[in-house]
């Protein structure tokens, strides 16, 4: 396998194609133009198809119809956009289709930046729209872990009949880094069932219907039921983490996506320093890591670092649960736009050591 | 003695539409059916409903349909169509749907030229909700949102869809149509055939405006809703073929 | 002799098929279905022609024609 000198927009944008997407619609916002610009030369070269949207709406939208047909599909977005895409993932995940929606964000509210940021979190793990579903959510610390969570993320999505949100940033989108790209799926043996998606209409069993309203409240609390079954199974299963020098760490940090990999140079300056500090690193934000933070050392640890690209902070909440609420919680945050400094973390935890 | 006119094979044998009694969601549905029915088209057929009344029917007939967002049944349809081009996507739409919320996919997927056959269900109000006003709301038409009825000045005036996409360069056969009374069914059945007949000939898009009645909330009888077709609505809204490039 | 059927439950009372019928021989009638709409019939089968039109305007195909 050969590696490449590529940037995160485009790594991320090849190994969809690798993974299997066949199709994808977007609109132009920034910082994510390299996705619909690479696809839409890339993906014709594959048999498959690009459509650049008249809107974010109108895109998630062609998203949905055609991944009810089974072909793998992708959008990607920025914040403001993805905002506009919520309501067409609320019909992604209430029909129970696979899809792979990627938001390289910005910060926000509105407009906001096109810096790096995580003014999303919230926006992405908890409450992408109205209605109380969620996605699988993933956010990657490096270029590499980016592709190979976009290649993962198709055979998830249709593991689980779900969209899979992968949450990045600026940062990673725009940074060029060498990532050794994953094997080209074939297409064909990736097709997924023909028991859910639409087919040809042979006889009244092989009719396909997309609905997601409910005229009872007893029949949505099926479907509802089935789907925090889904959540529970994804809790118990999917968790993903990266526990960095943790073993004998004694000052703990945690982070995810881009502030995770400044976080993990602040670790390397503590231990360069002599202190022996750990970085948990969550890798999906949806099941959030529980699991990783159970193997802290309650009795020698009583305080945890929280770094975050979000004023005010919105990451440091799942902390507090998983740890349940035992620690101090220190944020080390900066607004969304504005990079967090590897010195700034490493003075921070040296203060108040 | 035979059978020269009996119900189509998509629509369910056991039960019955449920919109009202004279709705044209119903003549609509049946003639889409008949199309169906006559190329021989009912396996490959996916319909793309909106929400609102018009998706009410997916309870009612038999084949693979996908209700889409409010407004975007042609974004979904324009994909559906470009990833399976075998399948004969028809993106079935009501007015508050098609010209209002979805203006932009209706008016984008026109102008891309999508080979797909969309069937507008124009009874000049939000039907779902109540008989709020909508874009093809008639001028002095009293609403429950436009109560003193439709003023130009206030609301703008109503959007004639079928003339306004005739314009465009890309769609191929684009006319209005009326469903109030046999002669006209008969008219619209052909309009909706031939626009099934083009896509599966890979010929492009076509739009079909259907008139239609709302009785309920026109709070007029069906046989009353038709005379307001024939008297005030065509008088707006004349019938024809606006464009037809075969 | 040609007729029509009208299918009981689809009926919806809605009377088009009334003032379609060139012949006038299609009223609403005073039997009532399940959901308590009244139900056309065809008061004069012998004048009928089979034109079809009733059958045309019914919005909900509960007229079935015979020749």
């Amino acid at each position: 396998m050969s590696k490449e000198f590529i940037k995160g927009n485009e790594a991320m944008a090849e190994a969809a194609v690798r993974g299997g997407c066949r199709f994808f619609a977007g609109y132009p916002i920034t910082p994510q133009n390299d996705i619909p610009e690479y696809l839409s030369k890339r993906l014709f070269e594959v048999g498959g198809t690009f459509i650049q949207g008249e809107s974010e709406i109108a895109s998630i939208n062609m998203v949905y119809g055609v991944a009810a047909t089974g072909v793998r599909s992708m959008t990607s977005s920025s914040s403001p956009g993805l905002a506009l895409k919520s309501e067409g993932i609320s019909f992604i995940a209430g029909s129970r289709i696979p899809a792979v929606i990627i938001n390289v964000a910005r910060g926000g509210p509105a407009l906001g930046t096109i810096q790096g940021a995580q003014q999303d979190y919230f926006a992405s793990a908890k409450a992408i729209a109205p209605g109380g579903f969620r996605c699988f959510v993933v956010s990657p610390s490096t270029v590499q872990e980016a592709a190979d969570l976009v290649y993962e993320a198709f055979e998830i999505a249709d593991k689980y009949r779900t969209p899979v949100y992968v949450l990045t940033d600026g940062v990673i989108g725009n940074m060029m880094e060498i990532v050794e790209l994953p094997p080209m799926r074939d297409p064909e043996e990736m097709l997924s069932s023909d028991a859910w998606r639409i087919t040809k209409y042979n006889d009244d069993s092989s009719a396909r219907q997309f609905s997601t309203y409910r005229p009872t409240g007893e029949m949505l609390t099926v479907d509802n039921i089935a789907m925090a079954e889904l959540y529970e199974e994804w809790q118990e299963k999917e968790q993903r983490w990266e526990a960095f020098m943790m073993e004998d760490a004694e000052v703990v940090l945690t982070a995810y996506g881009s502030a995770g990999r400044i976080a993990k140079s602040a670790v390397k300056e503590l231990r360069a320093q002599g202190i022996k500090a750990g970085l948990i690193r969550p890798i999906t934000l949806f099941p959030f890591p529980n699991k990783a933070y159970e193997n802290i050392n309650y009795d020698k640890i009583d305080k945890i670092f929280v770094v975050e690209m979000s004023i005010p902070p919105q990451f440091v909440y799942d902390v507090e649960l998983a740890t349940k609420s035992q620690l101090d919680y220190i944020n080390i945050n900066t607004s969304g736009g504005v990079i967090v400094e590897t010195e700034s973390i490493v003075d921070k935890v040296k203060e108040s050591m | 003695m035979e059978k020269i006119y009996e119900r189509p094979s998509f629509t369910s044998p056991a039960i019955g539409m449920g919109f009202c009694p004279g709705c044209s969601h119903s003549t609509a549905h049946k003639l889409m059916a008949q199309a169906l029915d006559k190329y021989g088209l009912r396996d490959k057929a996916v319909l793309i409903y909106p929400v609102g009344c018009g998706g009410l029917g997916k309870d009612w007939v038999r084949l693979n349909n996908i209700v889409a967002l409010h407004g975007r049944a042609a974004a979904v349809g324009t994909a559906i169509k470009k990833c399976n081009p075998e399948n004969i996507v028809i993106s079935y739409q009501g007015d508050g749907d098609l010209a209002a919320i979805g203006m932009a996919e209706t008016m984008h997927a026109a102008n891309r030229g999508e080979n797909l056959t969309v069937i507008f269900i124009n009874n000049t109000n939000f039907g779902m909700t109540g008989g709020q006003m909508a874009p093809t709301t008639l001028l002095g038409q009293r609403t429950t949102t436009s109560p003193d009825g439709r003023d130009i000045e206030r609301h703008g005036a109503p959007f004639k869809m079928a003339e306004l996409i005739a314009e465009l360069d890309a769609p191929k056969f684009v006319g209005r149509f009326a469903l109030h009374d046999a002669k006209n069914v008969i008219k619209a059945q052909a309009a909706i055939d031939k626009a099934i007949r083009m896509q599966v000939e890979g010929k492009g898009y076509s739009f079909v405006e259907l008139i239609s009645l709302c009785p309920t909330n026109w709070k007029l009888n069906p046989v009353d809703s038709a005379k307001r077709v024939e008297k005030e609505i065509l008088k707006e809204y004349p019938l024809g073929i606006f464009k037809d490039f075969e | 002799m040609p007729k029509i059927e009208v299918n009981k439950e689809f009926c919806k009372s809605c009377g088009l098929c009334t003032v379609q019928c060139p012949k006038k021989i299609i009223k609403i009638g005073s039997e009532v279905n399940s959901k308590g709409y009244n139900i056309a019939e065809q008061t004069d089968e012998s004048q009928c022609t089979g034109c079809k039109l009733c059958a045309i305007v019914c919005p909900d195909t509960a007229i079935t024609v015979y020749k």
